[in-house]
Order: structure tokens, then sequence, then C-alpha cells
């Protein structure tokens, strides 16, 4: 178990190690003189000049990647040059509702797609499994940003069940907190529970045709166990793979989610840094997400030892 | 061969989702025939117009004469009927576009990595790098590096996709390449190049067109996301992206103007993905773990 | 639990099972209406029957239709299913609950596949408790205390260490016995065992055969026995049913059906075995070797930066060579080291060390053109027909582009594939054919065209009937032996069947654990073995003692 934990994180550092040259070099594709066109219209020759020296572009690619990586290792991400401020510091100050958000999506869509992927793969072909089958291709085609507002018109302007937009932390009560989130969590869950309500009927469904499932029958069990104890336990890897997978799915619709009800966290500092052409800021957000991604990947698979007993490293 | 072909056409799904698909094209090419007004063409007088009103419209060549705003106007008094006909087009050619591009990048790559494995090690490291930034975020970065035009857009939504192709290609060769059909072509003497092109590559169509499908439908709502957002294509060309994000500044007074885009928005990824699933279905009955391709 | 004083008393008076004028429709669009129809058969306690047929004959369908377990569109249309005097179908029949109920109780199955019928998330130890949890009201120690006697009944080692492994890491007779462990615990008045030795190694197959017989003996369980294998029935049944395409074709007892069928079917089938005593054979072959192997090696090597390096001897020191018109057998149970033997000398993978040569050309080195010239004189058929055909490609195309790769032009490559079908007793339409289209027998003989466009002088056939239906398998082997006589073809033919090592074979070579632990003439390896090994080989064999019927027709 040791070695495969530090066999997986040592894996991860190559690809760190990419995602951090290719955030690097996005700076570098932007066409013309990056220092003019991030300085915008208004500004002066000694503006362009000094943001080119922050910024590190009179140098040469390499050498200004190496003190960039040794700032990263440090938790240092540059400055921001419209909020004039730490990249990091800016990224905790917003981290709170956004990560909240994909939290409480999570929750709810694993409560809801399991269960049902799982009854739709046992009941297959049945009323169940249209209907869910049905909604999963509608939730992969609306648009994420057309739930929101459908949401918000109905259950926010229509029955005032919830506040269109804002945020409450945790700190101001759990109630406030729900209430808020349910709606923006609920949105992003839509496509969500489509992904991982599709793969748990497939690979539950998959299951089922096993030969131990028959051994299981054959054994007269009850169905409510050869179903769970059986066909959920083997479609179980993955089922967490595609949870994990789907991160970047949510991550995307984070940033959406957030845009359309006004919730400050990284998704509008994204947004807003992108008009803002705040370089420092974009990278250190997709930094930050890229490595929460991973992160999530590295605990999936250490799940897959606890799930699968043929899994041992 | 030809049974095949009409399994397919026989699937309720395919043919939902490639008649929707001819239709959307057929109104995308016939926009201007169709009882539409220059798009970008705004009346001032006439902002805000709700849907189904006639009202004394001032077209483009400065008369002015009675119209029947089907759609109603937006903010700016922009014909949205107009608007939303034509942004039928970009999101059109985005999705395919950025679908043949993916693919054949992706395929090649693929072909490469599962055939010959130092260049496997090399790419596929990449590839996982390039994986893991999120597709929305990474299109978002491009963009904002690039600039918005049609051409850096079809770019950056193309760029998150390319190794989902590639992964999948890659595990099709994996797994095609220890079928005992391979080692026979070895055995009579088949040099590499050939086993890809006559055993490897047919065998994995049915499920790169299948893969097709899905980028397309990815890259159409992608496309959307980041006109809504005010990161793509510049605001006076029609999509219907930008459509939604001006409705967005009246959406309490006027939520209309979000609904006409969002459902021929929807309609056409509808139509992709049915058509994707029902291809998968008849082609490739194996293959039904989307997204679970890691 | 009691038992009956003495089972075999009990047997006179009601059969456990019986099955009467069964009939099992199959869904519309099926390529016939019913799998099985008109099927009667009883079966006793003490007793085993065998349904014996050929894939397609419908025998594991009639085994799932007693449990009650068809697959949803397959379903008894016709008869009645009888177990201990309670109906299972019909109007009469039990509801699901209640067979539910008896599943696991009064009737148990074991099944082909013994690692896939167990679930391998679960540990062996609960598969069993949760069998007991579900039908008995023991507590969990005494539970626990049952399961290991039980292990310890199958004759499992350490049954504390089994309880708690997974089914990986067992070995296939460990499973199976897993398997009937599960299956006898509750004492069930019958046991369906569908196939359950033919995924195994015959030496664990004798071991499992036996065992199900002294189980059965001891507890005078009613045995329904599903086979293919001529030779099982031989060694384990009392009487025997002979099925052929949803029909049944002859019933008995095994001493009758097997040594004096009366229908034709089942004496074809009969005949189609074949016996495991080796002709009397030519033994010289003139000329030089066509291939010779010399102390061929392959060593895999597994494990990375942090596991521990260990060395696989899948091949060691192995010499043998081939005469033109002479086969020589490699025999051999699972990873014995024979594929790898065959994958090496046709190079698709690389031999460690030693020396391969075909004729002057040393094929073991040499350049890229050098091995692909050498590629043209020696080819392979392999074991699976339904993969080794690309099933885009038109069998045509398969069969020339061996000659194309050799600058053959297509017009002349096309009139030679004709006359290859005619060589493998096809027709020359098939040639612009998908491979989906034929049967597993057919695709065999394709193969065989295939590997034969080249015109090789060594023909390696890797476990290439063995996939097949018996009497399929006597149609491909005489077709070989026509072939080489008329092309003085060198022949290396890997198998683990002895049966046809004894009958196709001038030679044999004997492996176990990568190496040669014997070889010499066919029949002095069969009639005298030397080694222990091959000596235990050979006292495996199901039904080595049975003088099966010969074609009287």
């Amino acid at each position: 178990m040791g070695a495969f934990l530090a066999k997986r994180i040592l894996a991860t550092i190559p690809v760190m190690l990419i995602v951090a040259i290719i955030v690097f070099a996005l700076i570098r594709l932007v066409p013309g003189d990056p220092a003019a066109v991030i300085a915008g219209n208004m500004a002066t020759n000694e503006d362009i000049a000094r943001i080119r020296t922050e910024l590190g572009l009179d140098r040469g690619f390499f050498a200004q990647f190496a003190i960039w990586a040794k700032g990263l290792v440090t938790g240092d991400l540059g400055q921001s040059f419209f909020f004039k401020k730490d990249v990091t510091a800016l990224i905790a100050e917003r981290v709170g509702p956004t990560l909240s958000l994909a939290f409480l999506t999570i929750v709810i869509t694993v409560l809801i797609a399991v269960p049902l992927g799982t009854l739709a793969a046992w009941r297959h072909g049945g009323w169940l499994d249209r209907a869910l089958m049905g909604f999963s291709v509608l939730g992969f085609s609306i648009p994420v940003f057309v739930i929101g507002y459908l949401f918000a018109y109905f259950f926010a302007l229509r029955i005032d069940w919830f506040p269109v937009q804002g945020y409450k932390p945790l700190s101001a009560g759990i109630g406030e907190w729900i209430r808020h989130l349910l709606l923006p969590a609920l949105t992003l869950s839509i496509v969500y529970v489509a992904l991982i309500a599709r793969v748990t009927r497939a690979s539950v469904a998959e299951a089922l045709t096993e030969d131990y499932v028959r051994t299981a029958r054959a054994k007269g069990l009850p169905e409510s166990r050869v179903l769970i104890k059986h066909a959920l336990a083997n479609a179980a890897v993955p089922i967490v793979t595609v949870i994990g997978i789907g991160v970047a799915l949510l991550i995307g619709g984070v940033v959406v989610t957030e845009s359309v009800f006004s919730i400050p966290g990284l998704g509008t500092l994204t947004v807003d840094a992108v008009l803002a052409r705040d370089f420092p800021v974009i990278q250190g957000v997709i930094l930050f997400f890229s490595v929460l991604y991973v992160l999530i990947n590295l605990l999936v698979d250490v799940s897959y030892v606890f799930l699968d007993p043929r899994i041992r490293y | 061969m030809s049974p095949n072909v009409r399994r397919v056409l026989k699937n309720g799904a395919v043919r939902f989702g490639s008649t929707v698909l001819i239709v959307l094209t057929v109104i995308a090419l016939l926009a201007p025939w169709l009882g539409t007004t220059d798009p970008a063409w705004l009346d001032a007088v006439n902002m805000n117009q709700k849907p189904g009103v006639t009202v004394d419209w001032t077209g483009p060549d400065n008369q002015t004469a009675p119209r029947t705003l089907l759609m109603g106007t937006d903010s700016f008094g922009r014909d949205i009927y107009s608007r939303v006909l034509y942004g039928a087009r970009v999101s059109l050619l985005v999705g395919v576009i950025v679908s043949v591009v993916a693919l054949a990048i992706g395929t090649l790559f693929g072909l490469l990595a599962g055939y010959f494995r130092r260049v496997d090690a090399v790419l596929m490291r990449f590839m996982d790098g390039l994986m893991s930034i999120p597709a929305i975020l990474l299109a978002i970065a491009l963009v904002a590096a690039l600039g918005a035009s049609l051409t850096t857009v079809i770019v950056a939504i193309a760029i998150p996709e390319i190794p989902r192709v590639t992964r999948l290609v890659r595990s099709l060769v994996l797994s095609i390449r220890e079928e005992p059909y391979i080692e026979a072509a070895i055995s009579v003497g088949t040099p590499v190049w050939k086993i890809l092109l006559r055993h490897v590559l047919p065998n994995s169509i049915a499920p790169m067109v299948v893969q097709g499908t899905y980028v397309c439908a990815s890259a159409i709502l992608i496309e959307a996301i980041l006109s809504f957002l005010g990161l793509g294509l510049p605001s006076e060309i029609p999509t219907w992206g930008n459509i939604m994000a001006e409705a967005r500044v009246v959406f309490s007074s006027a939520p209309y103007n979000m609904w006409f885009p969002g459902i021929f928005l929807t309609l056409t990824v509808l139509a992709v993905n049915l058509l994707g699933d029902g291809l998968r279905d008849t082609l490739d009955p194996k293959f039904n773990k989307r997204g679970a391709q890691r | 639990m009691s038992r009956p004083e003495s089972p075999l008393e009990h047997s006179a008076a009601t059969p456990v099972l019986s099955v009467r004028d069964l009939a099992i429709s199959l869904p519309s669009g099926s390529d016939r209406s019913h799998a099985v129809e008109h099927i009667s058969f009883d079966v006793r306690a003490g007793e085993i029957v065998c349904l014996l047929g050929e894939s397609g004959s419908g025998k594991s369908v009639i085994a799932f239709s007693i449990m009650g377990l068809l697959p949803g569109n397959v379903r008894v249309s016709g008869g009645d299913l009888v177990l201990n005097g309670t109906a299972l179908n019909g109007a009469t029949g039990i509801d699901a609950a209640h067979l539910r109920a008896k599943r696991g109780t009064e009737m148990a199955m074991i099944f082909q596949e013994p690692m896939t019928a167990l679930n391998p998330v679960m540990s062996c130890g609960e598969q069993l408790d949760e069998l007991l949890a579900q039908h008995t009201s023991l507590p969990a120690n005494a539970r626990r205390a049952k399961v290991i006697a039980m292990f310890e009944a199958v004759k499992l080692p350490e049954p504390e260490r089994i309880y708690a492994s997974y089914p990986h890491q067992l070995s296939g007779g460990q499973r199976q016995r897993i398997m009937i462990a599960m299956a006898l615990i509750l004492e069930p008045k019958l046991l369906i065992a569908d196939e359950p030795t033919t995924a195994l190694d015959v030496t664990t197959q004798a071991e499992v055969l036996s065992l199900i017989k002294a189980l059965q003996r001891e507890r005078g369980t009613a045995v329904l026995f599903i086979t293919h294998d001529m030779g099982v029935v031989a060694e384990i049944a009392d009487r025997v049913v002979v099925l052929e395409q949803g029909k049944q074709v002859e019933t008995g007892d095994t001493q009758t059906v097997l040594s004096a069928p009366r229908e034709p079917y089942t004496q074809m089938l009969i005949a189609s075995v074949p016996p495991i005593e080796p002709p009397v054979r030519a033994s010289e072959f003139a000329g030089p070797p066509a291939l010779r192997v010399e102390s061929l090696c392959k060593t895999y090597l597994s494990g990375g930066w942090f596991q521990k390096r260990r060395e696989t001897r899948a091949a060691n020191l192995v010499s043998f060579d081939v005469r033109p018109g002479e086969t020589v057998g490699i025999v051999g149970e699972s990873g014995s080291g024979k594929s790898t033997v065959a994958r090496c000398i046709t190079r698709l993978i690389d031999p460690t060390k030693g020396t391969i040569s075909l004729g002057e050309q040393a094929l073991h080195l040499g350049s890229a053109d050098e091995l692909k010239l050498a590629r043209k004189r020696i080819q392979i058929v392999f074991q699976d027909p339904y993969r080794s055909l690309d099933p885009r490609q038109r069998v045509g195309e398969a069969i020339i582009e061996g000659p194309l790769n050799f600058g053959v032009s297509r017009d002349a490559a096309m009139r030679r594939a004709k006359e290859l079908m005619s060589l493998v007793r096809l027709s020359p339409e098939v040639l612009s054919r998908y491979p989906s289209e034929f049967s597993g027998g057919q695709r065999q003989r394709i193969s065989i065209a295939r590997a034969l466009a080249l015109d090789p002088e060594v023909l390696i056939c890797d476990e290439a009937v063995s996939a097949l239906d018996v009497s399929v398998q006597a149609q491909v082997l005489t077709l070989l032996e026509e072939i080489q006589a008329r092309l003085k073809l060198a022949i290396v033919f890997i198998t683990h069947d002895l049966r046809v090592a004894a009958q196709i074979c001038d030679r044999v070579l004997v492996m176990s654990r990568g190496h040669v632990v014997e070889q010499g003439l066919t029949r002095d390896v069969f009639l005298s073995p030397q080694h222990e090994y091959t000596q235990a080989l050979l006292a495996s064999a199901p039904g080595r003692h049975f003088k099966f019927a010969r074609n009287s027709a």
C-alpha cells in the first residue's frame, strides 16, 4: 500500500509538470506583443515595459519558466494586475463558495444517480430504464446556463422558494448556506447525474450478465442482495472512476453556474480575469483546478484497492 | 455492409437525430430567404419588443414597413428571429469542424501511441497533462490568449478534445492488436503500416464515428458557453450564446429572449447526441460506457 | 441435518428429478423456434445422469430451465419439471419465491468457469456464508464452522486461509472445489453440474471428477451432469441422454450407449472420439529437417521500480526437429510453455536464447527483410476460429493478403485461392463473403487455406482443433493429414488433448513448466511413458479404459 501510494504520487509529478508548462506557455501564445495586448489601448510605453518585465516576457522561455516554477513551489502565483493582489490570496478568498457548490453537487448526484442507474439496469428496457435514458440524453444536451435560468425562472421568479442570486457562507448557518446553494447545485447536478446514472446503468447491466450473478441466483438469494452485493459491488470501480473523471465536467459547469447565480467563487473570478486579460489570475485558477482534478483522481485510484481485492500494489 | 446500413437507418434515435440536423442545416443555409433581415441590423425605435407583435420596422435599406417580429427584439432593437436563424450557421460550423479536426489529429496520435511504445510514453504523458485541465477552462484560457475569432474559437475548442480521441483510438488499437487475426496478418508478412490501415482502422471506425458525434455535441455546447460568458465570438456576430448573453440583462422582464435560442441550441445538441447513441447501439453494442474511456 | 439412512433404497420409488416432454421456446428471430423439444428423463437419488451433446444441442438450457434461471426471453413452453414431487413449472407449479427457496437447498448447480462463476470482490468464505445466512437460522459462528468443515470435505488445503481468500488467489481446481462446496453444503437432493471440468487441465479434471463422484456416493445426491466430452461420460455417468440440435436422440445406460449405440447420430459422435491408443506409424522420415529448434529459451521479466524483479521461464532449452511430411506434437497443460514455443518459432515473439533454423536459413537472427522471407516458409493456424479472421475483411482478401505481400499479382493470387478452397473442401464462392457467415469448422478451414497460400514448408497448428466440436474436429484432422500427405508439409501440432495427439502425431514432446520432460515416438510415449509427469498425465485422461464403439457404418 505504501509503495503503491508513493508510486501513484510520483506518477502525478510529470502530469503536473506538463500542466504547468501548458499554463505557463499560454501567455506566449498571445499574438503580437503580449505585453502591449495585456496593457490595453490606454497604456503608455512605460506601462507596457513594466508589464513586460513583470511577466518576464523579456527573458527566454525556459529561463522565465524556471523562475515562475520556483514561485509555484513556494505557493507564489504572482500578482494580479486587475485586483492588485497576490493571486494566491485571491484564490483563497474565493475558494469557499466554489468548493461548497461542488461538494453539494457531488453529494446530490451520487444520491440520485447510483440508485436510479442500478434500478434501471435491473429492469433493463423497462419504463424506469427508458425514462432515465431519455433524461440522461436530455441532460447531456441542455446547456447548463439554460438549466440555470429555467430553474431561476420557475423556483425563484415564479414561486419564491429560493433566492435568485448570491451566496451565504457556511458560517451564516447551514440552512442559509443550503438555501442559497440548492438551486445552483441542482442546476449543476443535471449533467453530472446524466453521466453517472448512465455509467452506473451500463456497468451494473454488464455485471448482471456475469456468471457470478447467475451463481448468486442459483444460491436462492433475494434479488436485492444479488443486485447490491453482487452486481453493484462489482460495478463500483467503473462508477467511481467516472465520478472522478466527471469532476472535469463539474469544474467547467461551476464556472458557468457561478456566473448565472452570481456566486462570488473561482468561476466568476476566472471570467472577470479573462475579460480583464489578467493572465496571472487566469494561470493561477487553471493550475488550482487542475491540481484539484489530479488529486481527486489520485483518491479515486487509491479507492480501487478497497473496492476490488484483485487490485493490489 | 448493407444490412448494417439498413439496421442503422431503422433506428429511431438515428432517424430523429439526422432529420433534425438536416432541417437545421437547411435553415442555416437558406436563412437569407426565410424572411430574415440583417442579423446585425438594429432599429433603435423597436427595442425590447415582445414576440409576435407587428411594428413599423426600419430595415437596413432605411425603408420603414410593417414587420411581424416572430421572436421579438433584444435590448438593442435587433430582430431575434433573424439572429437565431443565422446563429445556426455558427453552431453547426463549429460542431462539424471541431469534430473533424479533433478526430483526424486524435486518430493519428492514437494509432501512433497504440502501435509504437516509444511514441506512447511521451505522447500519452502530454495528453494526460492536457486532460487534467478541464475542457471549458482550457478553451477559455486559449481564447483569452489567442483572441476571439471564428478560427481561434474552433482551435480553442478542438485542442481539449484531442486527448480524448487519442485515448479512445489508442485503447482500441491496444485491444485490436491482441486479436489473433493481427498475429495472422503479421505471420503472412504484412507490414505494420498496412496492418494499421487494413485491419486496425476498419475495426475502429464504429466507435470513432460515435465518439465524433459526442465531440461535435460538446463543441457546440462549449462554443455557446464561451459566447454566453462574453468570452467567445464578438457580440455583433449572431450566435445562440451571444443572443442569450444579451438576454441575461433583461431576463426578469423578457425571459423569452433566453428561451428561443435555448430551445434551438438544446434541440441541436440533442439531435447530435441521439444520432451518436443510435449509431453506438446499432454499430457497436459493446461500446456503451460513455465517458468511461479511461 | 438428518439424512436418509440409505439413499439408494429411496431411489427406486420416486425420481428426484423428473422431466417430461419438456419444450423450451426461443424468442422469435432465432435460428430455430425451440431450444429443445420433447425431452423426457429421470434422475434418481444416488445416480449420475449425463446430458451429452455438441454445441447448440440445448443441453445447458435444460439445466437452467430446471433451476428457473433461463434468460427473460427464453421460456419453458411445454412439459413438466418435477423436483421431489413438486411441480416447478406450469399451472400447478410453485411461484418464484418458493422456487428461489428451493435453490441452494433442494437443488444446486455448479458451472463451467469457476473463475467467472465466483464473485471476484467477495471472499470465498463469505460466498458460502451468505448462502447459509439466507436459508438457515444458524448463528454466525456456527455458519463459519460449517463452511470450514465443508471446505475440509472437498479437500481444500488450509480451510481457514481459504475462507478469507478471494477467488483470484486460488487455482482453477481450488475454485471449482469452492463451487462444489457451495453447491453441496445444504445437502441438496439434486446437483446440476454444467460442464464443470471443461475449463480445467486434465490432471485437475480427474481430481474434480473423482471428488464429485465420491461426495455424490456418500450423500446419495442425484446428479445431472452436462458435458460434451465422451471420455467424461465414460468416466462418471450411470445413464446418458444424447441430444442433437434440441432433440433427444438416444437414452440408456452408459455402457450400452457408448459401446453399442443404436442411432446413427450417436454412432457418428462416438466414432469421432479419437482413440487414446496411437496407431502404428511409419517412423522414418527421409531428408534433412525442415525445421530445427535448438536450446530455445524464452524468459519473461516482470516487476519494476517498486516490486521485486521476477524471472519467469516460459520455455527452457527446448530442442527438436521436424522433417518434411512429419507431424511433431507438443503436448502439455496450460502454462506448460507449449504456445510460447509456437510463438517463438513463428517469431511473433522473440526467443531469449537458442537457434531456430528453416533448412539452411537461421530464423532467430537476421534482418527484418530476411525475417520477412522466412515468414513465407513457416505458417501458423490459431486456436480461436472466431477471432483469427478479421471480421471486416472478405475471406478472399484474407487469403491473398500473404501472397500480395510477397509480390504475387492479384489475379494469380485469386486463382491460387480458388484452388485452395477446393483443397480445404469449400466452394470458391466463399471467397467473396465475410467470416461471420461461417461456422467454426469452416473458419478453421479458411485459416488453413490462408496459411497454405504462401506455400509454406512448415505449418504450426496451435490448438487448431481445440475449440471445435468433436465431429467437426475429426473432419479437420482428416483434412490436415490429407494436405500433409499431398504437400509433404512438416507440421508442429500443439495441443492439450492427448487423444488428438495420439492420432495425428508421429512424434511427441511432453512439456511441463517450460521444460520438455519426455520426447519420442508417439506410440512409445503413450504406451510406456518414462517420466512420472507423462504417466500422471496419461492416467488422468478421462475414459482411457473405455472401449468406444468404432464406426460400423
